[in-house]
């Protein structure tokens, strides 16, 4: 997805990393077929996560050339139009993937007036918005993490069963994350985490956003 | 009961031979704790670079004797998570939600190191003099 953002403006001194929440195993073929010639490393503890507040793929941070975050972590240009599709012909209709378009243009538009402008660009948020837009994380979601983390450690020594528990108690005491959620949960064939189970956990959402929404003027919500 | 005690924190993994746990404690030699967690024993309490953080006169009866430390009550004491295994040998000592908190509000991006599929490691701070869109994805 980012090869031709990075080709088109590395140039222009912006680099993409793409860190993988994820096993490297799993990771593995993505990056292969992908062939990225930007960094993509991986993060199987979710380390990124907890340092940055983040709940979801893809979440994306801007830090400019002094390593100051200068847009906080936040939807990278995703609408969730899946949670509109048909359920028997599994079709998205035509005005949900229209704004998923949008949602990917708008974002990928921000980001090369970020590289051509730098912190003249009106997407890079002052330091009080910035604060503002950060995810604080609580003493439960710190928690949360040294459970996930002792989860993935359980679960590459072979101790499954423990580890399921661990990756379960990370999950209640941080809900909110479904990159937690989502790598511990059972995969169906093809890899996702999209059993019946997602299903329920998205139906439970309600009115609620998978992805939380992008302040980003012209998004779609 | 002594074993080896595999110890994970954000300084990485360390594996530690006879360690001490004892009701809600792990008991760590100082050269051990400087080892696994980065921070040394010091008479005044844990110290890492310029950053100490005492233990008081009070407190340290129950944490600290003979060389040794319980660092799990030490790192309670810091507001930091500690979790630990169902059989006790591996134990996470986690960051405190406070600190988190703080280090975002700087704004400046929390630096990591993370290896490439080829082992090669990553660093944020490789791209300083660069803008980075630091994006996150899975296979799940």
């Amino acid at each position: 997805m980012w090869q031709a953002l990075w080709d088109a403006l590395h140039d222009k001194g912006l680099t993409v990393m793409a860190v993988a929440l994820d096993e490297a195993e799993a990771a593995r073929p993505w990056i292969e077929q992908a062939a990225p010639r930007y960094p993509t490393p991986i993060d199987r503890e979710h380390r990124v996560a907890e340092l940055y507040g983040i709940v979801n793929v893809a979440q994306a941070a801007w830090i400019d050339e002094a390593g100051r975050i200068v847009r906080p972590p936040e939807t990278a240009g995703r609408f969730e139009a899946f949670r509109y599709r048909d359920p028997a012909t599994g079709a998205v209709p035509t005005d949900a993937a229209a704004r998923q378009d949008t949602a990917h243009r708008v974002y990928l538009d921000a980001i090369r007036d970020w590289a051509e402008k730098g912190a003249d660009s009106c997407f890079v948020m002052t330091p009080q918005e910035a604060r503002a837009h950060l995810e604080r994380p609580t003493p439960e979601v710190a928690r949360a993490h040294a459970h996930f983390r002792l989860g993935m450690h359980l679960r590459s020594i072979g101790r499954t069963p423990e580890a399921e528990r661990q990756m379960a108690e990370a999950s209640r005491l941080h809900p909110e994350s479904w990159a937690i959620w989502r790598q511990a949960a059972p995969k169906t064939e093809d890899g996702f985490a999209a059993d019946e189970s997602f299903w329920e956990r998205v139906r439970a959402l309600g009115d609620r956003p998978y992805y939380r929404p992008t302040p980003m003027a012209g998004m779609p919500s | 009961m002594t074993i080896t005690i595999t110890i994970l924190s954000d300084h990485g993994s360390a594996d530690v031979p006879a360690a001490r746990t004892d009701g809600a404690g792990l008991w760590l030699r100082g050269n051990d704790i400087e080892r696994a967690t980065g921070w040394a024993l010091k008479p005044e309490g844990l110290c890492r670079g310029d950053v100490c953080l005492p233990v008081p006169p009070e407190a340290r009866a129950a944490h600290l004797r003979d060389g040794e430390a319980d660092v799990a009550a030490l790192w309670r004491r810091m507001g930091r998570p500690v979790v630990e295994s169902e059989g006790r040998d591996i134990w996470v000592l986690g960051e405190a939600a406070g600190d988190r908190t703080a280090a975002l509000e700087s704004l400046e991006a929390p630096d990591f190191a993370l290896p490439g599929l080829d082992g090669r490691v990553h660093r944020l701070s490789d791209h300083r003099g660069e803008k980075v869109l630091l994006t996150t994805w899975a296979s799940w």
